[in-house]
């Protein structure tokens, strides 16, 4: 019973990895760039929760809106501000370090407001657990939310790729950027709109994750971003249901191997996985294999 | 000519090594007359270590052009090994020759690491590579927390649980005792060890910068299909590059290793932020320039340690820094703009 009740927390942690897969993945994609900030945007939403919901005491779906409203635009001005003047220099490698000086940057502006004693975040959650098999297996609200939210937002984003001009857009400029323009679409406002949508997804992301693991640092994003880019590689980086498929994977063993393996080796074992999906598939599950042309 | 261009590489190279050089002296001259504070003092050495590491990184964003976020853990690689070496040695070597043999340990173990870590990362590139090299970081960290080693009378014992499973004799000693680490290493670094190493690091990676083998490196950087092209073994100047700059990172663990009583691997001196720190003074030098990290490193130490003010808002301020000079540097239009104000000062230096 405790392997399903294991099984069960490892597919909602995965869950919480898919969603912010997702947001790397689809950066990735468009824009080719990791965007290392992205987990210090799920500090972001989970802090701004938490003053609506904690310090001003006002209802929690307006916190997660606020949140939300809050993450989509930091998202488009950190886009904007940081990589966009960046998106032609001559080596990769400038805005790579540029997003992880971004991350450090939304680290330390928290912590200067914040700072570092670790805040307890009220779950946003109301749900009661659901005690199945004689109470021998209680899943949380928060377990039982999680997944719910998981499973729509991946519905709606495949749809919104997949049956929207505006999706439809996003795939043509991370199939070719310069073909994209040719055909009328508005490369930068395209881009724009793809580390919108991600960040709304980190938003969403940290009310789940603060929900679930209560206490928040301004450290907090920094580890679960780095892990949702594991899973993001893990499932073939730039394919959205290889996102799904790696953080819900991904969660899974996270979850198994620090209840049968050891509990300090839990990232170590994370990480491990990371190393043997590059050498033996540097695709990934899903992804597709691109050979470089000179 | 060619003669010119030998004496303007060599004698940049001189210059740097004079800059240090002056630098020990200057320092020297305030020991010995006292106008030193102890806090300073305290500094001394791992001022050494950090331009160590930044010089080295420097060797690996700069020269081979791939971003290493892992630097960190080859340092903590180096700092365990030597610190174990010389906790098992202590006492049966002369300390100075015991010293010596632990900064070769360091070197080489952080180095064969290198090799390690190297033959199946360097497949990748960019992004990728930094992840990879950032997870085996944060894998060292995590083997080092678990990593309990004990010596008695029948040799050595390991274990990942706890002390006792090791089964120690009543006179067996634990060495390496998880997350408390190694404690009670000899004292046995000083300033002048250190800018002994930093010479000794700015000539191998000088001379390197400036070989065949160095300017093989450097073609793999400006384009690696070009240079594979024409016969250069890509895999093996990669591994060359990685795998001196791990050693690089070992000798500095060491050294602050044998600075230290105590030694943990902790987040903060092991860890990401650790890594992140020293790609802060590369970048800030200039990549690819290896005066520049030697000066960051010292400026970006002394800084916040002289504006005691200003120490809440120090990792503000390095990112701050750090994207400013990004932008500043690599940014097409920032580039651009850069070149514009010089062609507009040369014509105005025409026209008088």
């Amino acid at each position: 019973m405790s392997f399903i009740s294991y099984l069960i927390n490892g597919i909602s942690l995965g869950s919480v990895y898919a969603i912010i897969a997702l947001g790397y993945t689809m950066v990735y994609g468009i824009a080719k760039m990791l965007n290392f900030a992205h987990g210090d945007v799920i500090m972001v939403g989970g802090f701004a929760v938490f003053t609506i919901v904690s310090t001003l005491g006002l209802p929690p779906v307006l916190g997660i809106l606020v949140a939300v409203v809050v993450c989509t635009a930091l998202g488009m001005l950190i886009e904007r501000v940081a990589y966009k003047p960046l998106r032609n220099a001559s080596s990769p490698l400038a805005v790579l370090i540029t997003a992880i000086g971004v991350s450090y940057l939304l680290q330390n502006v928290a912590l200067l407001i914040f700072g570092a004693n670790t805040k307890s975040f009220t779950s946003v959650v109301t749900i009661s657990p659901l005690k199945l098999a004689d109470g021998q297996l209680i899943i949380s609200g928060e377990t039982i939310v999680t997944i719910i939210a998981g499973i729509i937002i991946m519905v709606c984003l495949t749809l919104f790729v997949n049956k929207s001009k505006a999706g439809q857009a996003m795939l043509a400029v991370s199939e070719d950027k310069g073909a994209a323009q040719l055909m009328g679409i508005n490369v930068n406002g395209t881009i724009a709109l793809t580390f919108a949508i991600g960040s709304a997804l980190a938003a969403v992301a940290g009310v789940l994750l603060c929900s679930a693991y209560p206490s928040l640092t301004p450290y907090t994003g920094a580890m679960p971003g780095i892990k949702a880019f594991v899973a993001a590689v893990f499932g073939g980086i730039g394919s959205i249901p290889g996102a799904m498929i790696g953080g819900i994977l991904l969660g899974i063993i996270e979850i198994l191997g620090k209840a049968y393996i050891s509990s300090q080796m839990a990232d170590a074992i994370v990480f491990a996985v990371l190393i043997v999906v590059l050498l033996v598939k540097p695709t990934g599950i899903l992804g597709k294999n691109i050979q470089e042309k000179v | 000519m060619k003669k010119m261009n030998i004496t303007k590489t060599t004698k940049n190279n001189l210059i740097t090594y004079l800059m240090v050089l002056l630098a020990y002296l200057a320092v020297q001259m305030l020991l010995l007359t006292g106008n030193i504070s102890s806090l300073m003092k305290g500094l001394l050495v791992p001022l050494c270590i950090y331009v160590m590491l930044a010089i080295s990184l420097n060797l690996t964003v700069g020269i081979l052009g791939e971003l290493s976020l892992g630097h960190a853990g080859f340092m903590c690689v180096g700092a365990f090994s030597g610190a174990f070496f010389s906790k098992c040695m202590d006492g049966l070597m002369p300390d100075s020759l015991r010293f010596l043999a632990a900064l070769l340990i360091g070197a080489a173990v952080a180095g064969i690491f290198g090799i390690l870590i190297g033959i199946p990362v360097l497949r990748l590139k960019g992004d990728y590579l930094a992840i990879v090299t950032l997870a085996f970081g944060e894998i060292i960290k995590n083997l080092v927390n678990v990593l309990y080693i004990g010596k008695d009378k029948n040799g050595f014992h390991f274990s990942m649980k706890d002390s006792i499973s090791l089964h120690l004799d009543a006179e067996g000693q634990v060495i390496v005792n998880g997350a408390q680490g190694i404690t009670g290493t000899p004292h046995d670094a000083s300033f002048t060890i250190g800018i002994i190493l930093i010479f000794i690091s700015l000539f191998i990676i000088l001379n390197l910068i400036n070989s065949r083998d160095g300017r093989a490196i450097m073609s793999i950087r400006d384009n690696r299909i070009a240079a594979e092209s024409i016969g250069i073994n890509i895999t093996k100047y990669k591994l060359m590059a990685f795998s001196i700059s791990a050693s690089i990172a070992g000798v500095a663990g060491v050294l602050y290793a044998h600075n230290l009583s105590t030694l943990t691997a902790l987040p903060k001196n092991f860890g990401y932020n650790m890594s992140i720190m020293i790609l802060v003074f590369v970048v800030l030098g200039g990549i690819g320039n290896i005066r520049g990290s030697i000066i960051s490193a010292i400026i970006l130490t002394l800084l916040p340690e002289l504006l005691r003010g200003l120490s809440d808002y120090r990792m503000l301020i390095y990112a701050i820094v750090l994207i400013a000079m990004m932008l500043l540097n690599w940014s097409p239009k920032a580039i651009e703009w850069k070149e514009g104000l010089k062609r507009h000062s040369k014509k105005e230096k025409e026209v008088k």
